[in-house]
């Protein structure tokens, strides 16, 4: 019983895609019915730079198994510089969550732009291809014991 | 003379009618519109899905309709015919009769009673008779408007008074109205457009196709119809003799079209090829198996628009089956099944059985249409279309009166959009000075104050038709939403963005007193706008609204796992009932509009868009980088109905030059953009700043040289190889060294349809065909030869190659496998191709050697492209807004493209399209203020500690340190809320209005609940 759920134990995944790109590029796989694993959970945000480390570190503690943030390709970003925050951000924030024993797997950044359907649905299987090799996420889960009835 | 009308008669309400409609409506004038069946949409309502997104055709038509529907300046006259016209351009007198519904659209609510109880069936017209309808209908189930209304025709009560009257005893609110009289009306307009549209050709006369005959045979619209989900099987595919899913599918090709023997069209009908490739793919996806053998037999493959050939190919990767064959008989099988005899290349007769034969039928003009131009004096052409001019693609014979769509040449839906928007440019051309002034003003109802209410929230679960009710369990995740908290009503609705729904949902609103509303259905993208305005009606701010994206996102990604797509919605819909819990009220935001346009790019398409704009009363600033206007234009001899590229080029220079709201700066380019829609600020080369509202992009296109490589043939080795441009260059400078050539070769293809240019470059083969006849004309006993792959001399560019044939040019087909050879030896070319139909090595010797080479995307597209931040394909053209719906817009608001930069394409629709970016900027134009961001960052001074790293991130300079207090402060009107600062901030001391951290991580946190 338990290893029957482990092999079809689907992650649950946060993407946070920005308005402009990757969430349209998310919507271009629909539109073009490019299939991918129904693990991802889209969050959509107004650009990549709007996602702070917290938000991530948030949905880590919340039970979330892994992470993706998705922005414009380099140079597209509808708010000029916002993919570039991000992405500085992020590479800090990486070896930040390595120290404090996060998998690097777990936590994906890419840039997908809006005409860019098959990329995103690669992209999200590729990730949960990933996360599911790691299993669950309970390192910053915090765990409380139900009351005793 | 006294200022025009400041109204506008569109005829016809498909989608060119409606979007013509729009754009006017949007930029001050009041439209009539006049359509003569119960409601608009045309054949695209018709349609399943359309090509080359596979979009469903309701789900982008809808929102457009709705639009057109409820707008304040748009007067929809439904079952209204044109009678007749008088008066001259600016001020018309339009007679128009209006036939009786028998139903009173105010009272009808379209709840469906009347149909229920009505006794008369009568053949269904939407669904081509292949099912049935009441004598009181809707025409479809998304109808706009929808109302109901009686069939004079079937309806037993009118035909003999006193029998039936049922529908009239069950109204619930009295509507039917059996004594309604046609009504005739003069309508005082200062210009017509007309959009009247196609029919599909009746193939009953075709006896070879067995149509009419057997039962399995069936026209491509007919099969549209078994695909739709409104359609006669709900979208199941059932073939119509034994309503068994049919295995085997042949679509023939040009039924009704490049047939000048039995049918007479000898036009091509441009976008039978596409529909075909889309119908089989959609059918194999339909299917319940999946395991649809499709097989298209066709005699030219015609995919030359954008995407096209990405489709094409990919339907071949997919197994779809392309024989390269007329079918000459179809006949009847066992059980009804279809026998199908063809000769390919290789002349042996073949047959080969299928379950189902869809004819793929040409595009002709209606009867109606025709006795229509004849009572307003306009000019057909010998096809039946208009007649229109090559440099005036939109004009008719009469002055004021303007075409678009499918009326004037067989065209695919965005061609058509794009001539609505150039039409009503056109339109405004003349009628700007009375902007305005027939037009009415919007008001929404005040907004209820809910901040002191607890979260009373409303979900509506779409269905959209089966798109998302095939894969989800749409009731399951309806009920689901009811016990979310907060939640106080939820419901499923088989299209909520159909006039029905929304008109409910204001009415739910407002009875149920609901203060936040989710719509779980498409994406917001397309969708959010028509859903927040709802909201305004019902008297609360559009930001308490959220939309959980269960089909792009959900059921159309997931189509092999139901449950875990249910799974999947409910959490999307808990996740947006979670956000919108949160969601509060923001204010209205506004920029005061630059009346100023910028046109980047001097050639035909930047000068034609920057003259309409002027002739609107705009100034324009007009860049070009070279030290002359023209572009690509000056190397083109003639259009392929000959007219002289370098006469019109001339007149339009000098117009353009002289006219006083045109500032031209050539040698000019553009450095940086800042700002956006209303108030952007460009840096020129030149080191000016120029102020402007809006901007057009029409940067033109390169043509490829292929001096090296696979392509090469002999290009800049041997001096009577040339391009197509080039050899135009010899027409153009009347070179007599062209005179007493004996043979000429042209190799189509290029450097296009080739997998580092996977596309087809659309105008080479009218082009070269164009050439060679010129070339006929100079030597007469000239041979020439065209190596082609595919000829796509799509519309009524087919009658330059049917004449083309006629003189005895020879037209030899090559594949990728088999290129055509060119070698030199002193001097003498030789070309050696592998002819299929004899099969065997022709040996050619030309004088003269044409490349119909591609046309290119210029290498710097992407430095522009970033300026404004508009997208670009993978080919490296720029990527408008919406393939089929937004042609010439951007995602970018308040930019808009134009010509070879958008897609190769011919003069005509270069000035067509340049004129829609015209139409489409004046919408922002003719206004004092648009739209700003409503969602903007927000200080909490308590926690700021002025840090002012905000400041830094800020990308637009909106974020300030104030002097006397210290503390970071936003300007809203630079704000554009993209939430930099919010992830920056080390406080937690900004945040992003209803984007606050709390907020999306209750997303998140609802996300991952389990």
């Amino acid at each position: 019983m338990e290893e029957k759920r482990e092999e079809n134990w689907q992650p649950k995944i946060v993407a946070f895609l920005c308005n402009w790109c990757s969430y349209a590029g998310a919507d271009l796989a629909g539109v073009s019915r490019y299939q991918y694993p129904p693990s991802i959970r889209i969050v959509r945000v107004p650009c990549s730079g709007r996602v702070s480390p917290n938000m991530i570190l948030d949905a880590l503690r919340s039970g979330a198994d892994g992470v993706l943030v998705s922005g414009c390709h380099p140079g597209d970003c509808h708010y000029i510089s916002g993919n570039f925050y991000a992405r500085r951000r992020f590479a800090l924030f990486k070896r930040f969550l390595e120290f404090i024993g996060i998998e690097p797997d777990r936590v994906n950044f890419t840039w997908i732009s809006a005409s860019e359907g098959e990329q995103f649905a690669q992209v999200a299987r590729e990730v949960t291809e990933r996360v599911k090799r790691l299993g669950p996420a309970r390192k910053l889960v915090k765990e409380i014991e139900p009351c005793s009835r | 003379m006294s200022n025009p009308k400041g109204s506008v008669l569109v005829v016809g309400g498909g989608i060119s009618g409606v979007q013509a409609a729009l754009d006017l409506a949007d930029s001050g004038f009041y439209v009539h519109l006049v359509e003569k069946s119960p409601a608009i949409g045309g054949a695209m309502s018709q349609l399943d899905k359309t090509f080359p997104t596979n979009d469903c055709s309701a789900c982008i038509l809808s929102p457009k309709l709705v639009e057109a529907g409820r707008h304040l300046n748009i007067n929809l006259l439904t079952l209204s015919e044109v009678l007749d016209l008088e008066g001259e351009p600016g001020a018309f007198k339009v007679r128009v009769r209006q036939n009786p519904r028998y139903v009173d659209t105010e009272k009808c609510i379209a709840c469906g009673t009347c149909a229920q109880k009505c006794p008369k069936k009568v053949p269904n017209e939407f669904d081509l008779g292949l099912g049935t309808r009441k004598a009181i209908y809707l025409r479809y189930p998304q109808a706009v408007p929808l109302k109901y209304s009686i069939d004079e025709k079937a309806c037993i009560y009118l035909k003999k008074t006193g029998r039936c009257g049922f529908c009239e005893k069950v109204c619930p609110t009295g509507a039917i109205n059996f004594d309604d009289k046609p009504k005739e009306f003069t309508l005082e307009v200062g210009s017509v457009i007309l959009a009247l549209g196609f029919r599909p050709f009746d193939p009953s006369s075709l006896e070879f196709t067995g149509y009419g005959r057997l039962k399995n045979v069936v026209t491509s619209m007919e099969f549209e119809r078994l695909l739709s989900p409104s359609g006669p099987c709900m979208g199941h595919m059932e073939r119509p003799s034994d309503k068994k899913e049919p295995k085997r599918i042949a679509w023939l090709q040009c039924v009704g079209s490049r047939d000048i023997n039995r049918s007479c069209h000898g036009y091509c009908s441009s976008v039978c090829c596409m529909y075909a490739i889309k119908q089989a793919v959609i059918a194999r996806e339909h299917s319940k198996s999946g395991d649809i053998e499709a097989s298209i037999f066709f005699m030219d493959m015609r995919t030359h628009g954008k995407g096209f050939e990405a489709y094409y190919n990919r339907a071949q990767k997919e197994g779809i089956k392309f024989h390269r064959a007329r079918v000459h008989t179809v006949l009847k099988g066992k059980d009804d099944n279809l026998i199908v005899r063809y000769v390919e290349d290789d002349g042996i007769p073949r047959e080969e059985e299928f379950d189902l034969v869809v004819l793929s039928v040409g595009l002709e003009t209606d009867p109606s249409a025709i006795s229509l131009s004849k009572r307003l004096g306009i000019e057909l052409d010998a096809d039946k279309f208009l007649k229109t001019s090559l440099f005036s693609p939109v004009s008719t014979n009469r002055d004021g009166i303007f075409v678009c769509g499918a009326f004037s040449e067989p065209k695919d839906i965005p061609q058509s959009v794009m001539e609505a928007s150039a039409a009503a440019s056109c339109a405004q051309e003349r009628l700007w000075p009375s902007r305005w002034t027939e037009t009415k003003k919007k008001s929404f109802p005040p907004e209820r104050n809910v901040y002191a209410e607890p979260p009373r929230i409303g979900v509506f679960v779409c269905s959209c038709g089966i798109n998302i009710a095939g894969v989800i369990d749409v009731k399951e995740v309806t009920e689901y939403a009811k016990t979310l908290p907060g939640v106080v009503f939820a419901q499923n609705n088989l299209f909520t963005c159909s006039q029905d729904t929304i008109n409910q949902m204001a009415q739910t609103i407002k009875e149920k007193g609901l203060n936040r509303v989710v719509v779980a259905s498409c994406t917001p993208r397309t969708h959010e706008p028509l859903f927040q305005e709802t909201l305004r009606e019902a008297g609360i701010n559009k930001f308490l609204f959220e939309m959980a994206n269960i089909r792009d996102q959900d059921s159309w990604v997931h189509q092999d796992d139901p449950e875990a797509a249910t799974q999947k919605a409910k959490d999307l819909v808990r996740m947006a009932v979670s956000k919108v819990r949160g969601d509060e009220p923001l204010p209205y935001n506004f920029v005061p509009v630059k009346k100023r346009a910028l046109v980047i790019g001097g050639g035909v398409a930047g000068m034609v868009a920057s003259l309409s704009l002027a002739d609107q009363g705009f100034p324009v600033t007009l860049i070009e980088r070279k030290d002359r206007l023209g572009g690509h234009g000056r190397k083109f001899y003639r259009t392929w109905q000959g007219n002289l590229m370098q006469d019109y080029l001339k007149g339009l220079i000098e117009t353009v030059m002289s006219h006083e709201n045109i500032d031209v700066r050539l040698n000019t380019t553009l450095k940086a953009v800042s700002g956006s829609v209303g108030q952007f600020r460009s840096e020129l080369s030149d080191g000016s700043m120029v102020e402007h509202g809006v901007a057009i992009v029409a940067i033109g296109a390169e043509s490829f040289k292929p001096r090296k490589g696979k392509w090469n043939y002999l290009y800049g080795k041997n001096p009577n190889v040339h391009t197509l441009l080039e050899l135009d260059q010899r027409f153009i400078k009347n070179d007599p060294g062209l005179l007493g050539m004996n043979q000429a070769v042209f190799i189509h293809c290029v450097g296009s349809r080739v997998p580092e240019r996977p596309y087809c470059s659309r105008v080479c083969c009218t082009h070269a065909i164009d050439q060679a006849l010129k070339l006929k004309d100079l030597n007469p006993d000239m041979d020439i030869f065209m190596l082609y792959r595919d000829i796509r001399t799509y519309g009524k560019r087919e009658h330059i190659y049917e004449e083309a044939r006629a003189k005895g040019i020879v037209f030899i087909r090559y594949d990728l496998d088999n290129l055509p050879k060119v070698s030199e030896k002193d001097e003498r070319m030789t070309v050696k191709v592998r002819d299929p139909i004899i099969d065997e090595e022709v040996v050619l010797h030309p004088d003269l050697l044409i490349l119909a080479s591609a046309v290119r995307p210029r290498d710097d597209v992407g430095e522009l492209s970033k300026l404004f931040k508009c997208a670009m394909t993978e080919e490296g053209f720029l990527l408008e807004a919406h393939m089929k719906l937004r042609p010439v817009d951007f995602a970018t608001d308040g930019v808009f493209l134009a010509g070879l930069c958008h897609y190769p394409k011919p003069v005509e629709e270069t000035i067509a399209q340049a004129k829609a970016a015209a139409s489409r900027a004046a919408i922002v134009l003719s206004r004092e203020k648009v739209p700003a961001e409503s969602i903007t960052a927000i200080v909490n001074p308590m926690k700021c500690t002025g840090c002012a790293l905000c400041t830094l991130v800020c990308p637009y300079h909106a974020v300030g340190i104030d002097e006397n207090t210290g503390k970071a402060v936003v300007d809203t009107a630079l704000c554009k809320g993209c939430g930099a600062c919010v992830a920056g901030c080390r406080s937690d001391a900004i945040t992003l209005k209803n984007l606050g951290n709390e907020q999306i991580m209750a997303a998140v946190e609802a996300a991952l609940e389990e």
